[in-house]
């Protein structure tokens, strides 16, 4: 008896010393993965980080202007149009010659080329906004072009020429040692819609078509969404067709997104002929795309509240839909947010559907409504991401940033719901 | 939930009946990825500067930009579509069946297709015919025969030994570009015709004819790079011994990070792609529905600002951007005819 108590102990103990060290290894095995993932995360968000923060920033010049109204043929009382059709380009380039030495015709292009195209806009955009201004010196900051806004910020450091030659770096650096060409915090990038030329490129026309994007799939899918989780789970015949049905439900979750856009491009372009590049068909790809994911999350919310609250209210003469509305509905809701909301993030950084509906677009007008064209941010990450100049690398990158930035405030959202709403039995 | 509910039901409701107040008051746009840089330069500044709306412009691949040209007339079709190709003449033949009758042709300018490595490195020079037998699945036998092998040159030196001992290793386009296709017909087929018995198989048997010149190996030596130019440019200066085929807009954008190589002798400049020196280049089109002017608000203009000499001139916006524009006669015989409208074939 006591002989075979120690060979069972011996026998124990020789495989304890393998067991411990196959649980060593297999935590180890555990951090080295969260470790990996970590790094994974790390490496991306720093690479995004250090090559987009500089989008943020703008190369100008310090300028003091004097809206000559001889020249510009204009006074405080000329009418808009003639205000808008002035010869603002003409009044920087006067300013030019006057602060750096030109002769030939070939250095006087090197010179203008410095400032952005843009620059007499916003010479225009002044004085429309206050007419008052023509005949007094205005002193502004223009904008830069890519070439200027590069160098300054990256080769210069470096004693790189990046694309300008001898002389206009000549003229930057009397500008630098006179601190008139400085950097600073791009108000352009957030207020612009798209444009070909990389300083003059923003955000804006692509965060509209976001926000009417996923409001009109918002509009959509929830109530739809919510509407089919609630039938499917309270009142449903439980028979073939609901099962298939819901089958199918769950596998239109797995399909690829692309799959939406053809669908899309088929029944509401083709055959309702709605227009391409909307936020509206935008959108309403969208919804069957996060459809399922939705009916599904709303399903198991509605199934995990007690059958107990149903019970007391059906034992106090409630009827199923009092049932339903009134106790099922309410307690379910943070699931169902929840579950909404991670579609939406979804939808958010999805470019497959959107490509066959024509969201892959350059637009440079902000969107007003959800008829206008428009792209949503996903796309215009990728239109820079292609396009030569060598400026929208970090645009690119810039667009991310505040991409991410969405969908993290997104997911803050939901977890905060679901923290605050979230009832425990 | 009931005021959701109302909205939703408002927008499908107002999805339905779009068609009915939607009428399009912006021009649209599609076509070609490789004139999308050149067309969304000219699309921004007419939006600026005229009374218009900025017309849409989508990057659908010259393709699938003339299928959809093509698919009809009305506002939910394009108005204009651009390509880095003529018309063909079966979409010629769609366009018709389809109600499509009157197209304007529009040529714009040139662009060329470069063959690039890192700047830090000697600057190379291939004939076409090096090229074909550096990138071709099927080549025919060193010995002079006219048997077709598979692909057995492994350096540039086995090719010809004034070249570089170096592994043959090029960045490209996927099948479905543009700038692959043209590089394809351009620079392959230039260089497969040296061999006069691959040159008769055009007439007698295309089929073959098209598979050994337009075939590109896949055993290494030609790496599909994704239709972005900017990845090969930055994948070149990362790597020393490859080379990158991509448009010339982004050689001349990039030009401290890449040089062209020199091809049959001559080198990817702005002037000698211009006056087509320079082998590998084509013209770039756009063609415009007429059924749609003066219905659409702005075509006329967006043409006129388009063919301007300020645009596709010498000095023209569009040359800064890397285009190659074509001489100042053409350029005015071309406007003309566009502000005629003249119809493609007249």
């Amino acid at each position: 008896m006591t002989d075979q108590l120690t060979t069972t102990r011996s026998k124990v103990e020789q495989g304890m010393a393998r067991r411990r060290r196959a649980e060593g290894r297999f935590r180890l095995y555990g951090v080295l993965s969260v470790g990996f993932g970590l790094l994974c995360l790390v490496v991306l968000f720093g690479n995004i980080l250090s090559q987009g923060s500089s989008a943020f920033r703008q190369t100008v010049l310090q300028a003091e202007i004097l809206l000559d109204q001889e020249y510009l043929g204009l006074n405080n009382q000329s009418p808009v149009n003639e205000l808008r059709n002035g010869n603002y380009e003409g009044l920087i380039k006067q300013y030019l010659r006057n602060t750096a030495e030109v002769s030939s015709r070939s250095e006087r292009r090197a010179l203008y080329g410095l400032v952005s195209v843009g620059a007499h806009w916003q010479l225009q955009d002044a004085v429309l906004a206050n007419p008052d201004l023509l005949g007094s010196t205005l002193s502004i900051e223009l904008i830069m072009d890519d070439n200027v806004d590069q160098w300054f910020k990256h080769e210069r450091d470096e004693g790189g020429a990046g694309r300008l030659n001898e002389l206009q770096l000549g003229w930057l650096e009397q500008w630098v040692a006179e601190g008139r060409l400085k950097s600073r915090f791009s108000t352009t990038f957030f207020t612009n819609g798209d444009s070909r030329e990389p300083e003059l490129a923003g955000v804006h026309g692509a965060i509209m078509g976001t926000l009417l994007t996923l409001m009109v799939t918002f509009l959509l899918s929830f109530p739809i969404g919510v509407a089919a989780a609630i039938y499917l789970e309270e009142f449903a015949p439980k028979n073939r067709i609901t099962e298939i049905v819901e089958i199918n439900i769950n596998n239109l979750a797995a399909v690829p997104s692309i799959t939406f856009g053809l669908l899309g491009l088929a029944i509401f372009i083709n055959i309702f002929g709605v227009s391409r590049s909307t936020p509206l068909i935008g959108g309403l790809v969208l919804t069957l795309m996060t459809l399922p994911t939705i009916i599904i999350s709303g399903r198991a919310a509605i199934k995990s509240v007690p059958p107990s609250i149903r019970e007391a209210a059906f034992g106090l003469g409630a009827s199923k839909m009092q049932v339903v509305f009134h106790h099922v509905l309410p307690l379910a809701m943070p699931g169902m947010l929840t579950g909404t909301i991670i579609g939406m993030a979804q939808a958010l950084g999805e470019t497959a559907p959107l490509l066959m509906i024509g969201m892959i677009a350059f637009v440079v007008d902000v969107p007003g409504f959800i008829t206008d064209p428009s792209t949503v941010l996903p796309v215009q990450i990728f239109l820079w991401s292609d396009s030569p100049e060598q400026a929208f690398t970090e645009r690119t990158s810039g667009a991310i940033i505040v991409l991410l930035t969405f969908l993290i405030m997104m997911n803050t959202v939901a977890v905060w719901l679901r923290r605050r709403l979230e009832r425990r039995w | 939930m009931k005021h959701s509910l109302a909205a939703g039901v408002v927008l499908l409701a107002s999805v339905f009946s779009q068609s009915a107040f939607a009428e399009r008051n912006y021009i649209s746009i599609v076509g070609s990825s490789t004139v999308y840089p050149f067309s969304t330069v000219v699309a921004e500044r007419f939006g600026k500067s005229s009374k218009f709306r900025t017309p849409k412009v989508e990057s659908t691949g010259s393709g699938g930009g003339l299928k959809l040209f093509c698919s009809g007339v009305g506002d939910t079709t394009p108005d204009i579509t651009n390509s880095s190709r003529r018309i063909k003449a079966s979409e010629v033949a769609l366009c018709a069946k389809n109600g499509v009758k009157e197209i304007v042709e529009v040529t714009i300018g040139f662009d060329g297709i470069v063959f690039a490595n890192a700047a830090e490195h000697a600057q190379a020079s291939f004939s076409t015919k090096e090229i074909f037998l550096a990138l071709a699945k099927m080549v025919p036998a060193a010995n002079g025969s006219e048997k077709l092998i598979a692909n057995p040159y492994k350096t540039w030196q086995q090719i010809n030994p004034a070249l570089d001992n170096t592994p043959i290793k090029v960045l490209g386009p996927p099948p479905t570009s543009g700038t692959r296709d043209a590089f394809v017909e351009l620079a392959m087929e230039g260089g497969c015709s040296a061999f006069p018995f691959i040159k008769a198989l055009k007439k007698s048997d295309p089929d073959k004819y098209k598979a050994i010149c337009h075939g590109l190996r896949e055993d290494g030596g030609y790496v599909e790079a994704g239709e972005n130019d900017n990845l090969i440019v930055q994948k070149l200066a990362a790597s020393p011994d490859s080379y990158g085929i991509f448009g010339y807009s982004f050689l001349e954008q990039n030009e401290d990070k890449v040089q062209g190589s020199l091809i049959d002798g001559i080198e990817p400049t702005f002037d000698n792609i211009s006056s087509s020196e320079y082998p590998v280049s084509r013209s770039l089109h756009f063609y415009v529905k007429k059924a749609h002017v003066g219905v659409i608000p702005g075509i006329e203009e967006f043409l006129a600002e388009f063919t301007s000499s300020r645009a596709i001139g010498e000095d023209g916006y569009l040359a800064d951007k890397g285009m190659i524009p074509m001489d100042e006669s053409r350029r005015r015989a071309m406007a003309a005819d566009v502000k005629a409208l003249t119809l493609l074939g007249q």
